[in-house]
């Protein structure tokens, strides 16, 4: 993976999926080296991302790294008119690897053509974020033992959410069965579940929880915006039906575990975080790990 | 020339003539074909009749043998197009155009929150399905159906 930029999910085999994993797991249990000393790291934020951003700072960090970047664009030559490919560019030789979010889509991809240096994707707008779908990938490991053969409810927002359809497709190497809680208005788009049908793969789809946690495994929650609703009455209707509550839990499999990419406003309920089986915030915590593989892999360092 | 219809555009010595183009779609096949900026005979005959296409267009070019990549470019907008070579005036193969795997240039990506509407970037696509034509974008990885296909 030496120098190959991380763009999209659909560029890593399993095996490279599966080694990053690897890799998070030993710097859980090691995660204050010097292995990244003298080198630069570059977080380009173009639009604000608090948790991806301090995630990885706090990785490179740990490694012994340096960082530089900016956090929005008013204060750079972007807000004078500077095309990407100059930003990149530029940056390129000030850095050793470029972190970069920017809400353009696809905006990654043209960064690693044009980048000397190589680049890894903090989120193109509603297309990619490869890197929470490899913590996500780990929590599950961690949490599970396995990646094969679960039972995954996806919760909310399965329209929109590209965290949920990276997931969908990694997952979908690893014969899991799918479970999508959605409103009407929101459901998984055609295409993620052609292929789930392309690789017989099993997917029951909800407007209700119910019972659908029942078998859970991974209950996958996402945040149910506002603005997605063009009818506000719509969203007034549904906006408290995917709500996940404590007792919801009740009578669900032990190895059960909630899952978040956070930033959550209401779609867990509070009581939720005391529960064992409530997941996100050491999701967080896994980010650190996680990047930390793919920041030392991508420059050659394991 | 065994052509009993009256033609309507000249015949040539040596060449191609693409048949069968929708009359709206021929300067687009012009551009992409940069007949424009070639410098030997070209002629074209537009809104002629036609039982499969309504009105089509024909373009006849003198001393100009295309290569299948470079003609199967035009197989977006004139999927029904045909080839006949010329070798002095009599046909010497017919070839039909088919959509090729990768597309780069010539066709605008749907998504407008795509990098290639924003910045200045060549578009390239991946043909995902020749049929009912759809392409997936190298950049944003949306797909652009065929009736959503818009030419530059």
């Amino acid at each position: 993976m030496k120098n190959k930029s991380l763009v999209s999910i659909n560029d890593f085999t399993k095996e490279e999926c599966l080694r990053i994993i690897e890799l998070a797991g030993e710097f859980e249990k090691n995660p204050v080296q010097d292995i990244l000393k003298g080198k630069v790291v570059a977080t380009l934020f173009f639009e604000p991302s608090t948790r991806t951003r301090l995630s990885f700072e706090s990785a490179v960090n740990k490694l012994g790294g340096r960082i530089i970047g900016f956090s929005e664009t008013a204060s750079t030559s972007v807000s004078k008119g500077e095309s990407l490919k100059d930003t990149i560019k530029t940056v390129a030789n000030y850095s050793d690897l470029i972190v970069m979010r920017h809400p353009i889509e696809g905006s990654a991809r043209y960064a690693s053509e044009v980048s000397m240096v190589p680049v890894v994707n903090a989120g193109d707008g509603a297309n990619q974020h490869p890197t929470q779908t490899l913590l996500d990938l780990f929590s599950i490991k961690k949490t599970q033992g396995t990646l094969e053969n679960l039972n995954i409810c996806m919760v909310g927002d399965l329209k929109y959410g590209r965290t949920v359809h990276s997931l969908l497709i990694a997952m979908s190497d690893f014969n899991a069965t799918f479970n999508f809680i959605s409103p009407k208005t929101l459901q998984m788009p055609s295409e993620y579940k052609k292929l789930l049908d392309e690789k017989g793969l099993k997917y029951y789809e909800h407007e209700e929880i119910h019972d659908t946690f029942k078998h859970a495994d991974i209950v996958y929650v996402t945040r149910v915006q506002k603005e997605r609703f063009s009818d506000p009455i719509d969203y007034e209707k549904v906006k408290n039906a995917f709500i996940v509550k404590n007792k919801m839990l009740e009578g669900t499999k032990p190895n059960l575990k909630v899952m978040h990419p956070l930033p959550r406003v209401n779609e867990i309920d509070t009581d939720v975080d005391d529960n064992e089986k409530a997941y996100y915030f050491q999701q967080a915590k896994n980010g650190v790990y996680t990047r930390q593989a793919i920041v030392a892999s991508i420059l050659g360092l394991i | 020339m065994k052509e009993i219809k009256e033609l309507k555009v000249n015949a040539i010595k040596n060449g191609t003539v693409i048949d069968h183009i929708p009359a709206k779609s021929l300067f687009k096949v012009i551009s992409i074909l940069n007949l424009d900026k070639i410098d030997t005979h070209v002629t074209f005959g537009t809104n002629l009749e036609s039982k499969r296409l309504g009105l089509k267009s024909i373009i006849k070019i003198s001393d100009k043998f295309f290569e299948n990549d470079e003609i199967n470019k035009i197989a977006l907008i004139a999927p029904e197009a045909k080839l006949n070579i010329i070798k002095d005036y009599n046909v010497v193969e017919k070839k039909i155009v088919e959509v090729p795997d990768n597309i780069v240039g010539i066709v605008k990506c749907v998504n407008p929150k795509c990098v290639t509407n924003h910045e200045k970037i060549t578009t390239k696509f991946k043909v995902v399905s020749k049929q009912h034509v759809s392409l997936k974008c190298h950049y944003c990885e949306k797909i652009t159906e065929q009736e959503n296909i818009e030419i530059y």
